[in-house]
């Protein structure tokens, strides 16, 4: 999954016994060849078959995704720096009451499953979302006067509303430790406003720029759920087009071509981001932030500031807001009810979750799909600490193979989570790997994801422990175990609990991957909140938007735990 | 006369930081190829004062005025005015040619001449070879010699230094200072030099103004202020001696009962009545050393506690039952001596 690759810090290595490195590194990557590079070969293997057909391929079927998935990428990369640019400004440069919350809340989009965006978004401009009908009850009309969704607009929306936190941040950042002494020393030395931004200001913040802009636009290129919930039937992405191609048109060979497509560009991405990352972390002038900024003066700049405020607050509160309130808001008639509603406040779409209709969509309740969501959840968060704990404290105290073996661990992070499934899908389908029926399937695609996240959270906890504390241990008597438990325990104990908050969370809301291995009589949140979404009627709405506000408060949770615990300056951009 | 050669006028400008009001009415001119030093201790606004004469903040109220004319409408970027920065804000994505040709590129030149003069502006702060290099890989005094020269280039109207050579030790102030005297000297541009340091500020001014507690407490030439400091803030912030309260006994010839003694300090202000208190420095020279008080004024009598060599004389504290006082002897005392020191007629002064 390549999203929150940014979030992901750079390790240090230790040195030491590199023998002893090498046995814990064998669990770990035994699980990357089984279930990542050989689901990978199987997707070469499967593609050059697909070039090699006979029969003529349909050059379109390719073209097609890859021109959309690029002019979208682009359209989204554009607006979204439209936005973050001025709110970098915002941010860098001014004080106002409320900074803090606002940092806070512009951050949130980011951490969000796309589902609930989705949801979201369509609880704001859908036809049933607050927009609609408010303008209807306004109006007296029965049609939805806004068609927002399955227009290319609800797909940059969601771009632009997933992604200018990062812009915000990265450009953010580097614009705060920006000298402001620079801009005043040109605009004293004759430039005006204007040219003292394009000589000075942009040349120094384009290292920033160009890095946020190349991570949006790879976040962008390989967007999944916001392309297939929001966009409709009219817009394939490449991820879009590999999971309609195995999914519903069955047509493997070509979604592993596809996929190998997708893998090449994200990586060519993901390597020209990393060259462009370490030069934005080191600011040609450090300085502290606090001092450049200060509250607006002048009523030009105080009117900036609230409409920047304002638009920051649209964009990117309220969808979520809108989600939250819609799901608890009575608007219209549930149930077929032909009588008009008095509008008022209900439960009812919550209490739906609980009930196992006869046209409900399982047969069971739908809320056993959190069932489902939490054990495979709780699955996640066991395989992947049993992987990450060895593997980062193997990274934490060899120097030897650090770097190559650092790199293998986090490729799973620069591939798409459609291609992972797609490789699940293909690989192990066969004897002795057979593992279409197995439960395990959803957690072992979700450890994937999680694990790249898991390592970069324990390896610095576990690298800061001096080896003086474990040999003073020892010389006062304590065995190999029990120095373990009474120095590293306490140590690494909120790493590992930050480890495993996110590996809980990003299993709550994983969607690409989950939608092609997720077997249809046990779907999770997501899935069932995507189901819910195509189906007509108002109840089926409800019920998605019920479960995607439960799924926003379970991961709200989740990344709150992880601020709360995780050390300073580990797991920032 | 000064009336006449006036350039810069700052009046009655007030500025709050946070609530705080941190200039409260700050009113005084510069003459044409003056250097005005403005000296305080850190924190008391200089700098803000600075940046709003260049017009990068706005005061809260008060005028800014250029040969008389307003300079509140005027854009930073088109007064004319060149400020040189504390750390000084160098381009770092710029070369040290292009950092000194900046504020020319601003005015449209022509390329060449330019260069010219960019070359010229960096020649004249010693660092001809120094164009192509990048201001990131410079030594201290070298971004301040780049600095200089890049708010010099444009040949700027007035110049403002703002702490200049804040960060540099002391053999390389020294040096600098040297330079940057001279170089204003053969310019002749009028300059404005904010600094904490009363050395520097003695080493560079034509005119002291003493900024505290939002306030010009003083202005006058150097020589002006060290002879009457007037304020008792300036004497202790220059650290010009002891400040004794006193009382006057005696009008004509001044006479003042104090904790030291009966003083007979100079007052420049109107004669005082018995009784007036008052607050005097005690400098710490020119004095003769007695082992006998044989005066009856101007004796302070006490025991040398420590002494450190100065090179030109030596540093005494020396304690009065009440006090502590600095002097400097012209010649050695061990510590522990009694001594009867012989304040000079100038060493005793009024403050307000």
């Amino acid at each position: 999954m390549i999203v929150r690759a940014g979030l992901v810090p750079q390790g240090s290595y230790g040195a030491g016994g590199s023998r002893r490195s090498l046995l814990l590194l064998v669990l770990p990557l035994a699980f990357l060849a089984l279930f990542f590079f050989y689901p990978l070969f199987t997707i070469l293997r499967l593609s050059l078959s697909a070039v090699g057909e006979s029969q003529p391929l349909a050059l379109n079927s390719i073209l097609n995704p890859l021109g959309f998935t690029l002019w979208q990428a682009s359209l989204s990369t554009l607006l979204t720096c439209a936005v973050g640019l001025p709110g970098a400004y915002l941010f860098a440069r001014f004080e106002f009451p409320g900074k803090r919350l606002l940092r806070a809340l512009t951050t949130l989009p980011f951490v969000l499953p796309t589902v609930v965006v989705a949801v979201a978004f369509n609880a704001l401009l859908g036809p049933r979302g607050w927009l609609n009908l408010g303008l209807m009850a306004l109006s007296g009309a029965s049609v939805p006067p806004i068609q927002f969704i399955n227009t290319l607009w609800a797909i940059l929306a969601a771009h632009v509303f997933y992604n200018t936190a990062v812009v915000l941040r990265l450009v953010g950042n580097a614009w705060a430790h920006l000298d402001p002494r620079l801009v005043h020393a040109a605009r004293v030395l004759g430039a005006s406003p204007w040219r003292a931004w394009r000589e000075v200001t942009l040349p120094l913040l384009r290292p920033s720029i160009v890095a946020a802009l190349v991570l949006v636009f790879l976040f962008d290129f390989s967007s999944f759920g916001v392309v297939l919930m929001l966009g409709g039937p009219r817009f394939a992405t490449l991820e879009v087009a590999i999971y309609t191609q195995a999914l519903h048109l069955l047509n493997l060979p070509l979604a592993a071509l596809l996929s190998l497509i997708q893998i090449a560009c994200t990586l060519t991405l993901t390597t020209l981001y990393a060259r462009l990352a370490p030069r934005v972390s080191s600011p040609s002038a450090p300085r502290a932030a606090v001092e450049a900024s200060r509250r607006p003066v002048g009523p030009r700049q105080r009117l900036a500031a609230v409409l920047l405020v304002g638009l920051l607050l649209v964009l990117l509160v309220a969808p979520l807001a809108a989600l939250a309130a819609r799901s608890i808001a009575r608007l219209e008639p549930i149930r077929g009810q032909r009588t008009s509603v008095s509008a008022g406040l209900t439960l009812s779409y919550y209490r739906e979750l609980f009930i196992n209709r006869r046209e409900a969509l399982f047969y069971v309740p739908p809320i056993a799909a959190v069932r489902n969501s939490l054990g495979y959840a709780a699955a996640t968060v066991v395989i992947a600490l049993a992987l990450g704990l060895p593997a980062a404290s193997a990274l934490a105290r060899t120097s030897r193979f650090g770097r190559q073996v650092d790199a293998l661990l986090m490729l799973p992070l620069g591939t798409s989570a459609v291609t992972l499934g797609l490789g699940f899908v293909v690989a192990l389908d066969t004897p002795p790997l057979d593992l279409r029926a197995s439960p395990l399937l959803v957690p072992l695609a979700h450890s994937l994801v999680a694990l790249p996240f898991v390592v970069r959270t324990l390896q610095p906890a576990l690298a800061s422990i001096p080896e003086r504390l474990r040999m003073a241990a020892t010389t006062l008597g304590a065995s190999p175990w029990r120095a373990w438990r009474e120095v590293d325990l306490p140590i690494v104990a909120r790493a590992v609990s930050v480890a495993a908050a996110f590996a809980f969370t990003i299993s709550m809301g994983e969607f690409g991957a989950t939608s092609l291995v997720a077997r249809p009589e046990y779907p999770t949140v997501p899935i069932a909140i995507f189901r819910f979404l195509s189906q007509p009627g108002a109840l089926n709405y409800g019920q998605a938007l019920a479960m995607a506000t439960l799924l926003m408060g379970l991961t709200l949770a989740g990344i709150l735990v992880i601020e709360r615990l995780r050390l300073p300056g580990v797991g920032e951009f | 006369m000064r009336e006449v050669s006036t350039v810069l006028e700052v009046r009655e400008v007030r500025k709050s930081y946070e609530g705080a009001s941190l200039l409260r009415g700050i009113s005084f001119r510069l003459a044409r190829g003056e250097t005005a030093c403005l000296l305080g201790p850190s924190g008391s606004g200089k700098s803000t004062l600075l940046r709003i004469i260049a017009g990068l903040e706005p005061a809260e109220a008060g005028t800014v005025m250029w040969e008389g004319m307003d300079l509140a409408p005027v854009a930073p970027h088109a007064r004319g005015f060149g400020l040189m920065f504390q750390e000084y804000a160098l381009f770092p994505h710029r070369n040290v040619l292009e950092n000194v040709a900046f504020g020319l590129r601003m005015q449209n030149l022509p390329r060449a001449e330019t260069e010219i003069r960019a070359r010229e502006a960096l020649a004249r702060v010693g660092l001809a070879d120094f164009s192509q290099r990048k201001v990131t890989d410079l030594s201290g005094g070298e971004q301040q010699r780049v600095a200089l020269a890049r708010a010099l280039a444009p040949r700027p109207r007035l110049l403002m230094l703002d702490e200049p050579l804040g960060s540099l030790d002391r053999g390389l102030r020294d040096q600098l200072l040297a330079d940057l005297r001279r170089i204003l000297a053969l310019d002749g541009t009028p300059a404005l030099y904010v600094t904490h340091d009363q050395e520097e500020a003695l080493a560079i001014a034509d005119r002291l103004l003493l900024i505290h507690d939002g306030r010009i407490q003083r202005s006058g030439t150097p020589a002006e202020v060290y002879a009457d400091p007037g304020e008792a803030w300036v004497a202790q912030f220059l650290d010009m001696g002891t400040l004794v309260q006193a009382r006057v006994i005696r009008s004509s010839p001044l006479r003042a009962q104090s904790e030291l003694g009966v003083l007979a300090p100079r007052c420049t202000h109107t004669p005082h009545a018995i009784g007036v208190n008052l607050t005097l420095l005690v400098r710490r020279a020119p004095l003769t050393i007695e082992r006998t008080a044989h005066r009856r004024y101007n004796v302070v009598r006490g025991i040398i506690q420590e002494v450190s060599f100065r090179g030109d004389s030596y540093r005494a504290t020396l304690d009065s039952s009440t006090h502590r006082l600095a002097f400097d002897l012209p010649h050695p005392a061990a510590p522990g001596t009694a001594l009867s020191i012989h304040l000079a007629p100038e060493a005793v002064l009024c403050l307000k």
